[in-house]
């Protein structure tokens, strides 16, 4: 049945470039940050989580309508983006990144509990007003919820492409990330522009909270997609938008191939370890990712 | 006090730049001890003095990189010792770096228009939401750029990575990136270090074209003692963290204390050469 295969095949690369494209924008997330600040944030996935807790908990506590609970949990995530900075990050400028990264990872952990307080370990649901008849593309069938995710990811990665290519906010956020000092000497206030990455980092982790939560559900789970970042931004590069896409549809090509080719033959599992292995082999032969920039250290 | 010549010397009322009594020490090194030097605006001076002397110290101590452990600094009557960078940029302080430091990946124009950004009125969300304002004010920062990009014969290279670019080149570019923010100070580390004699003599002329066409205060921090002595109105020298002398080129090269502080590490070198 080599017709069947094709097409196997076919809705097989479909649904890796979908969720590929979903996983890039929460990649996104935390190469905003990087490119931006240099930290490393640890706690991508639990934004993810907190932001659908927070869509899901206005339209089932509050019964707002789905598009007030988007727009409350990106507003709520600009806000928390915008505090975290201030609090937890902004007195750790200048020390050694393992303080960052530890900051992080303690922040995780919180917002995991806080969650959890605040919404109860109940598994709520984020209902998008879209039905749920899959979208059919020729021997193709798709959830509206992904295809919504996908064209959100295109939409904001396209956006912030643009954003640090040609607006001067973003080319001065470049700046920054190049050389804080002199981008100070330029008259740049630094801290500012921390801020301002780690509330744009809450808004596209807001969009990512209400796309996987009304994938997968909210619960404390959700957070899980956040490790999927590393694989992606480990392979399109740290600092890249375009890396954080090729990295995202990568992954998500591999994690589906695996799962049609692979899993039936050992019994499942590879889906989800395959991009891990990636990884690990891209660290080895181009640690900084495919379009991520070559540092150049002296020693 | 420091140095007994005075030719020259400032009165702190009719200064742009005052600096009292400033002091900076990294762990045991005294790298600047008790410097005071006033400029007045307009003025071309020269910093000079042996490697370490803490020339570049003290230009990072006015531009707020550095905060002086005593002392203070007063320019155009407002006390910025201790300020933030950005501040003192601000407020009309511009700097070139003594390792070039422009930011890579990006063109020329890119570099020189962040030099604009002091100037840029629209903030983020407004120039979101006011497009129009924003694109105008864009144009007219533009126009700025264009000015200095030929002031400094950069036309050719305007959308070219600086990362690409000779070292001459790239020098003129931070002068222009520098120059972008209207100073009415300019800050020079080096200008000139390491480029071949005719590079050297263009950025001579760059310096001396803003100085006295614009009006702009310039401190220069230089190595290449015919450049210093042909463009200074007036020089300071500082050797081991301390002023030792100040004034006009030809009283300073007279000073006994500079000549021995010049010859005696030469001397040294010799020494140190032959031992």
């Amino acid at each position: 049945m080599p017709e069947f295969e094709w097409q196997f095949t076919l809705v097989l690369l479909t649904n890796g470039v979908m969720i590929g494209l979903m996983y890039a924008l929460i990649a996104l997330g935390f190469v905003l940050i990087y490119k931006a600040t240099d930290a490393i944030n640890f706690a991508q996935g639990e934004f993810v989580m907190f932001a659908g807790f927070i869509a899901a908990g206005a339209a089932e506590i509050l019964g707002a309508p789905f598009w007030v609970s988007a727009l409350l949990s990106v507003s709520g995530m600009v806000l928390l983006g915008f505090g975290l900075e201030r609090v937890v990050l902004r007195p750790l400028i200048g020390r050694p990144v393992i303080a960052v990264v530890m900051a992080t990872i303690g922040l995780a952990a919180v917002l995991r509990g806080t969650a959890t307080l605040a919404f109860g370990a109940g598994t709520r649901a984020i209902v998008m007003p879209i039905g749920d008849e899959p979208i059919e593309l020729g021997p193709v069938m798709l959830p509206p919820v992904q295809v919504v995710g996908a064209v959100v990811s295109i939409v904001f990665l396209a956006a912030f492409s643009w954003f640090f290519l040609k607006s001067r906010i973003g080319i001065a956020m470049r700046a920054v990330a190049d050389s804080q000092q002199v981008a100070m000497a330029m008259g740049i206030d630094v801290r500012r522009y921390f801020a301002l990455a780690w509330a744009m980092a809450g808004i596209v982790s807001a969009l990512g909270g209400v796309v996987w939560g009304t994938m997968l559900g909210v619960d404390n789970q959700l957070a899980l997609v956040g490790l999927k970042v590393f694989p992606v931004v480990i392979l399109g590069g740290l600092d890249s938008i375009i890396g954080a896409v090729v990295g995202g549809l990568i992954v998500g090509i591999v994690e589906n191939l695996a799962a049609g080719y692979l899993d039936p033959y050992v019994g499942g599992g590879t889906k989800d370890f395959a991009p891990y292995i990636l990884m690990i082999a891209a660290l080895m032969i181009r640690p900084e990712g495919i379009f991520g920039r070559r540092r150049i250290e002296r020693v | 006090m420091s140095g007994d010549v005075n030719g020259g010397e400032v009165s702190p009322g009719e200064a742009q730049l005052a600096i009292s009594g400033v002091s900076k020490h990294f762990g045991g090194v005294r790298a600047v001890e008790a410097v005071t030097l006033s400029v007045r605006s307009g003025e071309l001076i020269s910093v000079i003095g042996p490697n370490g002397a803490g020339k570049t110290s003290l230009l990072n101590m006015i531009s707020g990189f550095y905060r002086p452990d005593t002392g203070n600094i007063v320019f155009a009557g407002k006390d910025i010792t201790g300020a933030r960078p950005s501040h003192v940029a601000a407020l009309g302080i511009a700097r070139t770096f003594q390792n070039i430091a422009l930011f890579a990946g990006m063109t020329v124009l890119d570099n020189i228009m962040l030099g604009r950004h002091v100037h840029m009125k629209a903030g983020v969300l407004s120039s979101f939401i006011y497009w129009g304002l924003a694109q105008k004010e864009e144009i007219a920062h533009r126009a700025r750029a264009e000015e200095l990009i030929e002031l400094l014969e950069l036309e050719d290279l305007r959308k070219q990575p600086t990362s690409g670019l000779a070292y001459g080149l790239r020098k003129r570019v931070e002068l222009a990136r520098a120059l972008a923010l209207d100073p009415k100070l300019l800050l020079l580390d080096e200008p000139m270090g390491g480029m071949n004699q005719e590079e050297k003599e263009d950025m001579a002329r760059f310096v001396l074209d803003v100085n006295q066409q614009w009006g702009t205060t310039v401190i220069l921090i230089e190595h290449d003692m015919a450049v210093v002595m042909d463009i200074s109105d007036r020089v300071a020298v500082l050797d081991r963290g301390r002023k030792i002398a100040e004034g006009s080129p030809g009283e300073v090269q007279r000073h006994p204390d500079v000549i021995r502080a010049y010859l005696g590490t030469a001397k040294e070198r010799r020494e140190a050469a032959a031992a």
